[in-house]
């Protein structure tokens, strides 16, 4: 059983301004994300040493809470990047390519992809993630949400958005819609565009 | 689809939900029983009137919109595809409005437990009023997501019991006594990612009258 670590962000903290505030990225990453990493070992460590079904039973809500908050804030971070429209980095960016290829032969443009992810993502009633996946059955993109920390388990991950309250209410407080479309400025075009083409030569999950 | 959760309120607060079956009237946004910054220092002025004006708002916005939809819906299913609106917002504006009525200032008593029988039952069933504290604030944080925090009243065994609700739904397995909302959006501002402070401060502005009032009505 190897340990869990916390990943390092592949920027600075303040490197997504002003889309997502330091502030954020700071608490998000040194706390939250590395809360859940604590958890999960602590809850594997209890699975290690459960010998019963009832008690492996007990213990998977823990293990599905942090080993999916893990999941996917590990991938939350490496499908950022700072935003090229203020000249510091590639995010915010598609360009040619297969994946943008794939957005405009499925949703007709970036434009209308964001529309209804955006719309979808702002629509889910609690705490949980927004996904552009890949159907791994019809190789079709595909708009998909997770409540909680679920892992996205259905489709290949392309781009997630954690829209859990602490990923943008410091700096966007209720306003949901605004943060959803800030983000757009700091997704990492490339990150995705590598998770598209590598979903679209494997043969499983 | 309310009115399990109606039979569970104070009867002035069930007419408040009674009316959109009947009438088709409006539900609006409660006043705060007490000005945006009363619950201060545990509650800031900033989290109650995002919370209260915006959130709040929101949901009683989202719950009429769906009763509208739901209203003019010809078919059983298309009423079905209407539940998870209705029950969003339905358990938002039912949570939250309950929530500021057991919320109150701690120079007008908030906080404050006097004997009687609430603290009574609470002894008797949790032991003492500190580890009723714990173990609700240990079940409340344990949420794995968003939800609420309650002191519920369970009529089949007549006892106290915390219960936890998960996003907005409504309580209906027991009588609300105290709820707590444990969304982000309820302490974020204030406690950032520590949400044991939040709840260690909160019980400085719990309205235990308002509590003992609704465990008066349930257990008659």
């Amino acid at each position: 059983m190897s340990t869990h670590t916390l990943p390092d962000l592949p920027y600075s903290y303040d490197a997504l301004e002003p889309f997502i505030s330091r502030q954020i990225m700071e608490l998000h990453h040194k706390k939250h994300h590395q809360t859940y990493v604590n958890a999960l070992i602590a809850a594997e460590a209890s699975y290690a040493k459960s010998s019963t079904p009832r008690e492996r039973i007990a213990l998977q809500a823990a293990l599905k809470f942090n080993g999916g908050g893990h999941i996917n804030h590990s991938l939350f971070w490496k499908n950022l990047a700072p935003a090229s429209s203020e000249g510091k980095g590639n995010g915010g960016s598609l360009k040619a390519g297969p994946l943008k290829d794939a957005i405009e032969q499925t949703f007709g443009s970036l434009d209308a992809l964001k529309k209804e992810f955006n719309a979808t993502t702002a629509g889910i009633q609690g705490s949980g993630w927004g996904w552009l996946g890949l159907n791994p059955t019809t190789k079709r993109l595909e708009v998909t949400t997770t409540a909680n920390q679920d892992p996205l388990l259905t489709h290949i991950p392309i781009i997630g958005v954690d829209i859990w309250e602490h990923a943008f209410y410091l700096q966007y407080l209720n306003v949901k819609v605004d943060y959803l479309n800030a983000i757009w400025s700091v997704i990492n075009f490339e990150e995705a565009e590598k998770r598209f083409t590598e979903g679209l030569s494997s043969s499983k999950l | 689809m309310l009115s399990t959760a109606k039979s569970a309120l104070r009867p002035s607060l069930a007419r408040l939900f009674a009316a959109s079956a009947t009438k088709r009237s409006l539900h609006t946004l409660p006043d705060l029983p007490y000005v945006y910054n009363a619950l201060e220092p545990y509650i800031s002025e900033a989290i109650m009137k995002l919370h209260h004006s915006k959130h709040h708002q929101t949901y009683v916005n989202g719950l009429n919109a769906a009763e509208q939809s739901y209203a003019k819906s010809p078919s059983v299913k298309e009423k079905i595809a209407l539940q998870s609106a209705l029950k969003f917002n339905g358990g938002g504006h039912i949570n939250h409005s309950l929530f500021w009525k057991n919320l109150s200032p701690s120079n007008a008593d908030g906080g404050n437990l006097p004997d009687g029988p609430l603290k009574k039952a609470i002894e008797r069933d949790f032991g003492s009023v500190e580890e009723f504290k714990k173990q609700f604030n240990a079940a409340t944080a344990a949420i794995q997501g968003s939800g609420w925090g309650w002191l519920g009243y369970n009529s089949a065994t007549n006892r106290l019991e915390i219960v936890t609700t998960a996003n907005q739904d409504p309580l209906l397995s027991h009588t609300p006594i105290i709820g707590v909302d444990i969304w982000e959006h309820a302490f974020y501002l204030q406690y950032q990612n520590v949400k044991a402070d939040y709840l260690t401060a909160i019980w400085n502005v719990i309205n235990f009258k308002e509590a003992e009032q609704r465990l008066a009505e349930a257990a008659n």
